[in-house]
């Protein structure tokens, strides 16, 4: 509760700043210092300690799983925000503006991983949406940023139509929007419930871009400002995970073999979709906007299975995933030129920049003594353990297998191959904060210990 | 605290060496790294050969029941001490060849040397995955960087087709570990394992294909000729002569008797395509012009012996499997540098440019012929030893019916190898000089001092085995029991 309330709060903050201070230092300093609160009270909150007692009526709850994960997210946050703050300037004039609109996100997904109804879902879904919308469009003179602001904006519209629609039908089926009074005596399922359960698939799918409703995503990740796209691709990404399977499982997990197909059939042709995809991608990017896509495939193990083993390891998933992201993004909007060649030659002009680089991409290729290892491991021993799902883990590991061949392109074209002479401007600090952040990749991957203990804890 | 030195050293070292400068003082501080390396593993076989010091167990993972638990039994010590001798005869041998970012080149080196030590030591599942991928990664980087024209594609392949093998692998590993009586990834809790034959059925496939990759078998071997053409000749040493050896070395550890089951009834099945990989491999090495691919294609067909010996198991198989591991290990290491030496200083591989180095290379010629004719399992040589009891064991395999025709297929090969390696001696060696070999200088004594060890490595086995036999003797043991008790006749 803590974080919605400040997060809101400073949300206004944010925007206020821009008027009394025309100094982007002073803004991103104001705008740090709201992320550090935030993560803050919800160490707080964890420990029992609660700014806020507000009557909630059961419309959200809060449990150590969202605590963590918000921890994470605003953790996440906050790294990306020190990591590519300063690139927000170059987008337009109003970063605080921008920032505001971070902050009104954060509330969002504050929201979207702890509703007990299908109301506040709705709520925390379009809190979390509409800022994106904007965001999106910022470069305002680009074309292709207005054009994938307006395909954004239409196809979410469109899927929180679809959402609204099955949480209708559900409601008509159950006389609730409450998660656990809907749970109660699913086992059967009528025409009504299940045709609600496929609509609120769809709609999540949609926002987590999950194949076959993922076309808006190479599009609108590549079209947003880059900076903006790292944001989307991890932060939002994961929360709209946490809300997907906090949705199907407090929901609709007694139903849980009548949905484990469907959801396994999209999880497979997400995973193959996605991997080929990026395959055949020529600007890094849009590489990571299918890779992305790919990435959501297997966080999609954890729907499958709906295990502990899988609860976990979402978790997991989101902090090994974002913080990598963050980190290869981070050092994408420093390049000029987006393409494979842009990165040629770069271990030999910034050793740094390259190896912390390599280290996030192995990560996500899921290399062991990464944290991506340890993300993919959970995953796959969920999705094992469930039994009935043999042949997705088969299509997962080979699509793991495929996605080693665009991770390693970039790599190759850091290490082994020449390049021309690029001028970027990189501080110290950059570089730092780079070597922290693989830093911890690595440490999650040596040592899970640390965060599974805490997962451990709660469960 | 062996276990972990051996470990521990070369992966301090390694790391510590990317921020080295200087050529001379890399090689100086790696090959320094390496001979610790080998007097521990000595050490350990040696003085300090008591239980205590050979194992180390300490909590990890608990929450996953996953422990860093490593120890030196037979096997591993015969594994170890190949690793720990082949890195700095390797470092000798290569001492001469100047590499851009030397200091980079000697980290990775290092890396793969902890990662290869961690394989062979690991005796928990999640430990063993972890150290099979620490070993490969440093191998990407290093055929990447420093090998051949096509050096980029032809890694890629061979890092995508292991990396797909491990992934397998790992999910085999998993369901293994989920159903194990204690949720662990201890070596003894895999024994434990409830499992139908079903089931096993079709975890033996996940892990075999990823050992199979490695070895290579026929047909998962088409990476292993390109990747040994390309690479840079110190990292083809590692990869034939240590890193194909975790293929054989997992299969023995945990695969075997894991699902002694699954082994028995795909035993023939893998035999018959080890069978076909010696006789295409040796076939396809007579027609080869460039040396590196021959030694490669030769390496698959006595790769494929090995591992056929495994799979119709007997006493005798597992014994030479065990000492042939150590021998092909030490044999082409030596054809490698004889390799490396000619291609130096005539800058070519091609078997139809030289002739009659011989008598510009007496001495180089003198050691090509012994490791050579050790290759080819001539009687008083290493190899000699292995085939001759792989081959009986096979041949009076009790667990195959057709033991006997696999025997008579893989001794065909032997002649073929003769074939090949003689006429690779002759036309290489041998004849007249021509323009280019005119200019071949005798070799320096540094090389004459790497070959020369490996001669007497050689010959001491070749003439005496006992000890070795003798070392290996407990693991071949515990894994036929392992195996017989599950024997589903």
């Amino acid at each position: 509760m803590n974080a919605i309330v400040i997060s809101a709060i400073w949300g206004v903050v944010m925007m206020f700043s821009g008027i009394f201070s025309k100094n982007n230092t002073v803004i991103r300093g104001t705008a740090l210092t709201g992320l550090a609160l935030l993560i803050l009270v919800n160490i707080l909150e964890m420990n029992g300690v609660l700014l806020f007692k507000v009557n909630l009526h059961g419309m959200l709850y809060f449990d150590s799983f969202n605590l963590l994960f918000n921890t994470i997210a605003f953790g996440s946050t906050f790294l990306y925000a020190i990591l590519s703050g300063r690139d927000m300037e170059k987008v337009g004039r109003s970063v605080s503006d921008y920032f505001a609109l971070i902050f009104f996100i954060l509330c969002g997904v504050a929201i979207s991983s702890s509703f007990n109804t299908l109301l506040m879902l709705f709520l925390g879904i379009e809190i979390m949406s509409i800022p994106l919308y904007i965001l999106t469009g910022t470069d305002k003179r680009n074309l292709k940023s207005n054009e994938a602001s307006l395909k954004y904006f239409l196809m979410g519209s469109f899927s929180t139509g679809l959402m609204l629609m099955g949480i209708t039908l559900i409601y008509g089926a159950k006389g609730s929007f409450n998660l656990e009074t809907i749970s109660l005596g699913t086992g059967a399922l009528t025409p009504m419930v299940s045709a609600g359960l496929l609509l609120l698939l769809f709609s999540m799918s949609f926002k987590v871009s999950a194949a076959p409703f993922h076309f808006w995503t190479p599009d609108v990740y590549d079209g947003a400002p880059t900076v903006f796209t790292s944001f989307m691709a991890t932060i939002i990404k994961s929360a709209a995970f946490i809300a997907f399977l906090r949705l199907f499982d407090d929901a609709f997990g007694e139903m849980h073999p009548h949905w484990q197909l469907v959801v396994s059939i999209v999880t497979a042709a997400t995973l193959l979709i996605g991997n080929i995809t990026a395959v055949f991608q020529q600007s890094v990017k849009r590489m990571l906007a299918y890779s992305s896509i790919a990435q959501a495939g297997f966080m999609m193990f954890a729907l499958v299975a709906l295990n502990n083993l899988g609860r976990q390891g979402l978790i997991f998933y989101t902090a090994a995933y974002s913080v990598a992201t963050i980190g290869v993004f981070a050092v994408l909007i420093k390049m000029k030129d987006y393409t494979f060649e842009g990165f040629n030659g770069l271990a030999k002009r910034q050793p740094v920049l390259a190896a912390t680089t390599a280290i996030f991409l192995l990560s996500l290729a899921g290399i062991p003594g990464t944290a991506g290892f340890m993300a993919k491991f959970y995953m796959l021993a969920a999705a094992v353990s469930n039994g009935h799902v043999m042949w997705l883990v088969i299509v997962g590991v080979l699509c793991a297998a495929i996605s080693v061949y665009y991770y390693f392109r970039v790599i190759q074209a850091m290490y082994f191959k020449e390049g021309d002479a690029q001028e970027m401007e990189v501080s110290s600090i950059f570089k730092a904060l780079l070597v922290i952040m693989a830093a911890i990749v690595v440490l999650l991957g040596l040592f899970p210990q640390w965060l599974l203990d805490k997962l451990n804890y709660f469960f | 605290m062996i276990p972990v030195l051996l470990i521990v050293i070369p992966l301090l070292s390694g790391l510590a060496a990317f921020f080295l400068k200087g050529e001379k003082g890399v090689k100086t501080w790696a090959l320094l790294s390496t001979v610790i390396t080998l007097a521990v593993s000595l050490l350990g076989l040696t003085v300090l050969n008591k239980a205590a010091n050979l194992h180390t167990e300490v909590e990890w993972l608990p929450l996953l029941g996953s422990k860093f638990s490593v120890g030196l039994d037979g096997m591993g010590q015969v594994l170890c001490l190949l690793t720990a001798v082949a890195f700095p005869m390797i470092f000798v041998a290569t001492w001469n060849s100047s590499y851009k970012n030397a200091h980079n080149f000697y980290a990775f080196m290092l890396l793969s040397q902890a990662g290869l030590m961690g394989v062979f030591l690991a005796y928990d599942a999640l430990l063993f995955y972890f150290f099979w991928e620490l070993a490969l990664i440093p191998a990407y980087f290093l055929c990447s960087q420093w090998g051949g024209e096509k050096r980029i594609a032809v890694t890629f392949k061979f890092f995508i087709y292991t990396f797909i093998g491990s992934l397998l692998m790992l999910v085999g590993i998993i369901y293994l570990y989920l159903h194990t009586p204690d949720q662990s990834f201890a070596l003894e809790s895999f024994y434990k394992a409830v499992l139908t034959s079903k089931e096993q059925g079709w975890i033996f496939w996940l892990f075999f294909i990823a050992f199979a990759i490695k070895m290579p078998v026929f047909p998962f071997h088409t990476w292993q000729p390109d990747t040994y053409e390309q690479s840079p000749t110190a990292v083809t040493m590692v990869l034939s002569g240590v890193m194909v050896k975790m293929g054989l070395f997992g299969v023995l550890r945990w695969l075997a008797p894991v699902l002694p089951m699954a082994t028995w009834l795909n035993g023939d099945t893998v035999a018959l395509l080890c069978v076909i990989g010696m006789i295409y491999a040796s076939l396809i090495a007579m027609q080869q012009d460039d040396l590196k691919r021959l030694i490669a294609y030769s390496s698959i067909a006595h790769m494929g012996l090995m591992c056929m010996a495994i799979f119709v198991t007997s006493d005798q198989g597992l014994q030479g499997v065990m000492i042939q591991m150590f021998n092909h290990g030490i044999n082409i290491i030596g054809m490698w540098i004889v390799v490396e030496l000619i291609e130096r200083q005539m800058h070519t591989r091609k078997i139809s440019e030289l002739g009659g180095l011989a008598q510009k290379a007496p001495g180089l010629a003198i050691m090509l012929v012994v490791v050579a004719l050790a290759n080819v399992a001539l009687p008083l040589t290493n190899a000699f030893i292995g085939e001759f009891l792989l081959f009986s064991g096979v041949f009076n395999s009790t667990v195959s019916k057709v033991g006997y025709v696999f025997a008579a297929a893989g001794g065909v090969t032997i002649i073929l190898s003769a074939v090949y390696t003689l006429n690779m001696i002759q036309r290489v060696f041998f004849g007249n000089t021509n323009t280019l070999t005119g200019a071949m200088r005798d070799i320096k004594f540094n090389e004459r001092f790497v070959l020369g060890v490996l001669v007497i490595v050689i010959l001491v086995i070749g003439v005496y085995p006992r000890p070795f036999l003798e070392l290996t003797q407990g693991s071949v043991d515990t894994i036929l029991s392992r195996m017989i008790i599950k024997h589903p006749s």
